[in-house]
């Protein structure tokens, strides 16, 4: 097992940058998610990684070596692919130990190799079925035992619940997620959905037009978005948003939105102009008394919560309240309060948040 | 007209079966009657009305993989015992065997010369293919429409040019020459063909073996090949069906030595008087290897004729 430095990789193919010099560092033993949608590079950044694209300049550090330009197979590295990619023409016994062939591993060796993995993963009653009638689950075990099988330094994952129904999935995330607990093995995983990461994540990079917009765990993502782009793309519904004209200066702690004043943590740096207020759901409550006034468009039943939809002055927002709580009705007028440690102001000029105590102390 | 739009009606199926049934008699009736007219003795071959019902004899095939001499009754009766029943048939005929024909030599130039184009086509068109699928090759497109314009005008438009080329190069009537020509007409086809298979094979089993620990080459040899084995053998069928069957560039190029079966058949109709049972013996062994080959590939060549209709 080994830590993976990423030091300003960048990609280009032709006139189109993938990946713009992004660099993060993947201890030991890491569940790490590149997390971010369709097209931002997090599966570039990974076949980088995994030695199927070469990076235009930086360098990737595997185990203590700069392997940027080796070819994949002197790597030492497994790689699950969304649509698996078993060898069809081969049975699931042979799929697996392929990679132990390559090897020059003797029979015998093979073959306890395989049984062992087979256990681990439970699907000894399969081995000498074709692959091409397997189920979903089933391949994706086998794609799993695959990669497991030769102890490699890193495993890469390429969306590998993606091809999978969505009760299954849930399933086969716990499973790979216990694992890795159990193996672990430092583990590169990219998915486009953000409750997949924050659920299995140790660390997470969220990444957007082949830029890095934030790296850490999934408190802090969540907690302490960087950017307007983080802020929105995790969390469901996502964060709210009020935009407003003002300034701030270093050391206050409130924020006037229309004609209400709202505290906020204690901010570290000054700004003026376009600004954003952003709170989450289920940072706001609903109250009678407070000066800060919507109207109720919408609400939605979701079992434990429920999900209100109102319109401010400064646009529209979703609120989240317990099921117990009761929901305005549509059209009602109720005063919203924000729980202030947890509010993020961001400059819209330049889409990143504002320090605040949020972030620690100055 | 009943409801189902999928299903067609039985009176719909009875005009299909009988139209194909009609189509089937027409396109193998004269490959029978191919077939019988070699099983007939020459007065039957050219009677008149000509004879269904017939009593069969191997003179044509004996005909076909000898050479014979007209010997008089009194010569025949001081010759030993016949060996065989080659020697009978002749003797009956009032002819002697001298020795064996040319057929079994052209014919084998045909298998050499089919097969070896169909490979090399095959392998040089495989590899072709594979990097045109994979790789990024400048110009990729203009090459690609310069390997398919080599069949935008029929190849023996080019007779000429080619058979100055060959005499100045030694190449003429040579087995070489003849792999040479049918690889290069072939090698588009196959190129274009082939690389419509590769593309369809996802890379993902080629990234796969690479992370396994093989080479580039290593992953094409056992994980592409194997995929692309159907997409081979329909393309197989086609390069070696032109090869088998040309004529014209083989009446031109071969005379003697690299001589294929399908100029030399018609020669056979010069010695000694019409021999249409020795020709249509001929044209029954020529035909089979190729009639045996297709049957046995022929759900892949179904499949080369539709590929890429349907996604899978």
């Amino acid at each position: 097992m080994a830590e993976i430095v990423i030091k300003n990789l960048r990609k280009e193919f032709g006139a189109f940058t993938a990946v713009q010099s992004s660099s993060f560092t993947i201890r030991d033993g890491e569940f790490f998610m590149l997390l971010g949608p369709s097209g931002c590079g997090k599966t570039t950044t990974l076949r980088m990684i995994a030695g199927l694209e070469l990076p235009t300049s930086g360098e990737i550090w595997l185990d203590g070596e700069e392997v940027s330009q080796k070819p994949a197979s002197q790597r030492d590295i497994a790689f699950v692919f969304q649509m698996f990619a078993l060898y069809p023409h081969m049975n699931v016994r042979r799929n697996i130990s392929y990679p132990l062939v390559s090897q020059g591993m003797k029979r015998a060796q093979v073959k306890a190799k395989v049984a062992e993995v087979a256990r681990i993963l439970g699907i000894e009653s399969i081995l000498d079925k074709p692959v091409s009638g397997l189920s979903g689950g089933d391949r994706q075990r086998v794609a799993l035992g695959r990669a497991i099988v030769r102890d490699p330094k890193a495993f890469m994952m390429d969306e590998p619940l993606g091809a999978l129904d969505t009760e299954f999935r849930e399933h086969m995330a716990e499973e790979l997620r216990a694992l890795h607990d159990r193996m672990k093995a430092t583990t590169v995983y990219v998915t486009h959905d953000q409750l997949e990461a924050m659920q299995m994540g140790d660390k997470i990079v969220v990444m957007n037009h082949g830029v890095i917009e934030q790296f850490g765990t999934p408190q802090e993502i969540y907690d302490k978005p960087a950017t307007l782009f983080v802020a929105e793309f995790i969390g469901s519904p996502p964060m709210n948003f009020l935009r407003f004209q003002g300034a701030v200066t270093a050391g206050q702690n409130q924020i006037t939105l229309g004609e209400a004043t709202h505290a906020v943590p204690v901010q570290h740096d000054a700004a003026h102009g376009p600004l954003v207020f952003g709170v989450r759901p289920e940072h706001i409550r609903l109250s009678d008394t407070a000066p800060y006034r919507g109207r109720t468009i919408a609400v939605e039943y979701l079992g434990t919560t429920q999900i209100v939809t109102l319109t401010t002055p400064h646009g529209d927002i979703k609120a989240r309240i317990s099921s117990s709580d009761p929901a305005p009705r549509p059209g009602d007028a109720v005063g919203l309060e924000f729980l202030a440690p947890t509010v993020t102001l961001f400059d819209q000029k330049t889409g990143r948040a504002l320090r605040s105590a949020l972030h620690g102390e100055r | 007209m009943s409801g189902s739009i999928t299903e067609p009606s039985s009176r719909q199926k009875t005009v299909a079966g009988t139209l194909v049934i009609l189509y089937a008699i027409i396109t193998i009736l004269p490959l029978v009657w191919i077939m019988m007219t070699g099983f007939k003795t020459g007065p039957d071959s050219i009677s008149y009305p000509p004879k269904v019902f017939f009593q069969p004899s191997l003179e044509g095939y004996v005909n076909l993989f000898t050479s014979r001499t007209r010997a008089t009754p009194e010569q025949l009766a001081t010759l030993p015992a016949p060996a065989n029943f080659a020697d009978e048939l002749a003797r009956d005929r009032g002819m002697i065997i001298t020795g064996p024909s040319k057929f079994g030599e052209r014919f084998l130039n045909s298998v050499i010369i089919g097969f070896g184009s169909t490979f090399l086509s095959i392998f040089l068109g495989t590899l072709a293919a594979y990097a045109f699928s994979r790789f990024k090759i400048p110009l990729k497109d203009d090459l690609l429409f310069f390997i398919l314009s080599t069949r935008m005008m029929p190849p023996i438009a080019v007779a000429i040019p080619i058979f100055l080329m060959y005499r100045s190069l030694g190449l003429s009537d040579t087995h070489l020459g003849m792999i040479l020509l049918y690889t290069a007409v072939n090698i588009s086809l196959a190129v274009w063909l082939l690389k419509g298979f590769i593309d369809e094979i996802p890379r993902e089993y080629e990234e796969a073996a690479l992370i396994d620990g093989y080479s580039r080459f290593q992953a094409f040899v056992k994980v592409v090949l194997p995929q692309a084995a159907t997409g081979i053998a329909s393309t197989a069928i086609f390069c070696l069906i032109f090869a088998w069957n040309e004529y014209a560039f083989a009446v031109l190029l071969t005379s003697g030595t690299a001589q294929t079966a399908p100029p030399f058949i018609p020669t056979i109709i010069g010695v000694g008087g019409k021999d249409w049972p020795a020709v249509a013996a001929g044209a029954t062994i020529f035909l089979l290897p190729i009639m045996i080959f297709t049957i046995l590939l022929r759900k892949h060549l179904l499949r080369g004729i539709t590929f890429g209709a349907v996604r899978k």
